[in-house]
């Protein structure tokens, strides 16, 4: 990955280990990071989006939770730039007076909160039932991996469909609002850990017969050091990438399932939700409810894809 | 030849029995299939003479082998919403998505293939390079945004094409059709636009690597010194080894599509099996749903082992069990 550092001339002096920013900044990443505009565009929009979500409590222009700050009379204001358009509601409001820029911040923060989380979730589970089924093998691999099989048998929304749809029949109405986020990242994961398994799975069978792992095991390592030192970091730059394409994955995971009906609860809406209740608008002209957590999302969407994308061709070693 | 035949049957009948467990549980175990089908006023008594009826007095694995048995003999059950045969109600609703998800199917390759061989054939040429930015943006679209802005578009703004349903139907016999009337027609319009979007991203970047890799073959140098037209090469020639693949994702894809229908369904209020399983789960009508799922789960798993045979069929070296990546 980085460049060696060029050998200095004083040979009694080791030479200073080179700070982590300078390593970054020579590494082959950064240069390709800088050689592709579509890059820099799709971090900086990401970036953007994903710090004006998370400070919406301190830019939004209103609360959407507080239903004290709803003003019925505000409802229903197109956007700004429109004849009709008021001041301070720059994107319109919604039946009830919700102000939708405020609706779509808050509900971006929801989205890429349940969306880094299911893939963070089911990263750990991946990894950790990967490496046990390659390292170990034998019949505990035979079991991970045949469940993986049947979880690969069926289509992804569905199983997050029946998940979600299960867990709210059988929870109370109370804590069925309450526990909708978790509920959504569980329901996500599950379908999605098998593929980082699978990775893992692959080169910590061909690692675990290397010399270098014999050599640790002679010496008494204990296993899960050699799987978490020595095997993972072998196989982390594919895992990167799916992660990466997953996170977009995730999201629009998540939206789906909001948008219909099994996902956040409307008095918590994630864009899937805002774009569900939008959509019940669409033939009265409130066109800017349904239209702006849409862009909102496919924005989100997008970068992260590109990101990816870009990241998939510069850690492909083929490709350099 | 005939070993992997039946090591690839044995493992798919494997991964549907497992769903049917899965299906089995959900079907049994989350609510009570007494409570959801006797009224209010049913007595302790007819509960009893009930569950005895239904068996559900029986041990686990019996219950599970009477649920196998009258599944594959087409058999889920009563649903609990409207009490009508689930297989009859799945019945009247699987044409609408089967022609939703064929004409998605058609536009993608229609749309996917010409695409990827201009990317691949004029790498650098502006039209390729906006075929490309237009591909991942295929990919971030949600199909249900896809859809909310068609219909946005075409049917408030412009007017032109209906927003929801199925338009007329002809019968022919238990089919019922949307292909043979004008409003039928015009009614699959924007469902089936958005649930190609994804597909034909899809179908052009495969037709993209595979063209850009058989460009490269020595028998497609040949046939350009050899003086054949440059156009001829590509659209015929090289194009013709790129299908296969194209092939086999299409066949993978088509139980994803028909999953996928079910946000589409959602959106165009189209009737079709997608829309049944979400009323059902809306309304937790277990039967449906574990109907549902056991259904597309065997297409879907009928399709993969085709798939696999049909390869295994035409290329020997794929039958070897231990050169297969994925194990």
């Amino acid at each position: 990955m980085e460049k060696t550092a060029s050998m200095p001339t004083d040979t009694t002096l080791p030479p200073p280990r080179p700070s982590r920013l300078s390593r970054l900044r020579e590494s082959d990443l950064w240069y390709s990071f800088r050689a592709h505009p579509s890059a820099i565009f799709a971090v900086a929009l990401l970036a953007l989006v994903a710090v004006t979500a998370f400070l919406a409590p301190l830019i939004a222009p209103q609360n959407p939770y507080d239903l004290a700050a709803l003003v019925l009379w505000n409802s229903e204001i197109p956007p700004i730039w429109d004849a009709a358009g008021q001041w301070p509601f720059v994107l319109g409001t919604d039946t009830q007076g919700r102000d939708v820029l405020s609706a779509v911040l808050y509900g971006s923060r929801i989205s890429l909160i349940i969306g880094f989380s299911s893939v963070m979730l089911a990263l750990v589970v991946g990894l950790t039932l990967g490496l046990i089924a390659g390292y170990f093998g034998g019949w505990i691999d035979n079991v991970i991996m045949r469940i993986g099989d049947v979880l690969l048998s069926m289509p992804f929304i569905l199983i997050a469909i029946l998940i979600t749809a299960i867990a709210s029949a059988s929870l109370p109405t109370g804590l069925k609002d309450v526990l909708a986020a978790p509920i959504l990242i569980f329901a996500i994961a599950v379908p999605s850990w098998v593929q980082y398994a699978r990775t893992v799975r692959a080169s910590a069978m061909v690692e675990a017969k290397k010399e270098y792992v014999q050599a640790a095991r002679l010496i008494r390592v204990k296993s899960w050091r050699i799987m978490l030192h020595h095997i993972l970091p072998n196989c982390l730059t594919p895992i990167m990438v799916a992660a990466t394409l997953n996170f977009g994955l995730a999201i629009l995971s998540e939206a789906t399932l909001s948008f219909l009906g099994v996902g956040m609860p409307p008095d918590q809406p994630s864009l899937g939700t805002l774009i569900r209740i939008g959509n019940q608008y669409l033939f009265s002209g409130l066109w800017w409810i349904v239209v702006f957590p849409s862009v909102q999302l496919c924005l989100i969407v997008l970068s992260v894809n590109m990101i990816g994308d870009w990241l998939r061709d510069a850690l492909n070693p083929k490709l350099r | 030849m005939i070993a992997f035949l039946l090591k690839r049957t044995a493992n798919a009948v494997f991964v549907m029995l497992a769903v049917a467990l899965l299906a089995f549980v959900i079907f049994r175990f989350f609510g009570d299939p007494v409570e959801m089908m006797v009224n209010e006023q049913a007595t302790l008594q007819d509960r009893i003479e009930l569950r005895e009826r239904l068996g559900l007095n029986d041990g686990f694995v019996t219950q599970y082998t009477r649920f196998v048995t009258n599944a594959v003999q087409g058999d889920f059950g009563i649903s609990y919403r409207n009490q009508q045969d689930v297989m009859v109600l799945i019945k009247e609703r699987f044409p609408a998505t089967f022609e939703l998800v064929l004409v998605a199917t058609v536009i993608s390759l229609v749309v996917g293939i010409p695409a990827g061989v201009i990317t691949a054939v004029y790498r650098d040429s502006r039209l390729a390079n906006i075929l490309q930015l237009g591909s991942i943006v295929g990919v971030s679209l949600p199909s249900f945004v896809v859809g909310i802005l068609l219909i946005l578009a075409f049917s408030v703004s412009l007017g032109w094409l209906p927003a929801f349903g199925r338009g007329e139907t002809v019968d022919i016999g238990w089919w019922s059709t949307g292909l043979l009337t004008p409003s039928g027609r015009a009614a699959l319009i924007l469902p089936a636009i958005s649930l190609s979007t994804f597909q034909v991203t899809l179908v052009m970047r495969l037709v993209r690597a595979e063209m850009l890799e058989t460009l490269r073959a020595d028998y497609i140098k040949f046939a350009r010194a050899r003086g054949v037209p440059a156009r001829r090469v590509q659209w015929r020639h090289a194009l013709r080894n790129c299908l296969m693949p194209v092939i086999t994702l299409t066949g993978m894809q088509i139980g994803n599509l028909i999953a996928f229908a079910l946000v589409t369904e959602t959106v165009f209020q189209w009737p079709g099996m997608g829309m049944l399983f979400i009323q059902a789960v809306t309304f937790v009508d277990l039967p449906v749903m574990a109907a549902y799922l056991l259904i597309v789960s065997f297409i879907f798993v009928a399709l993969n082992t085709l798939v696999d045979i049909t390869y295994a069929w035409v290329d020997p070296r794929l039958r070897d069990d231990t050169a297969r990546g994925d194990g």
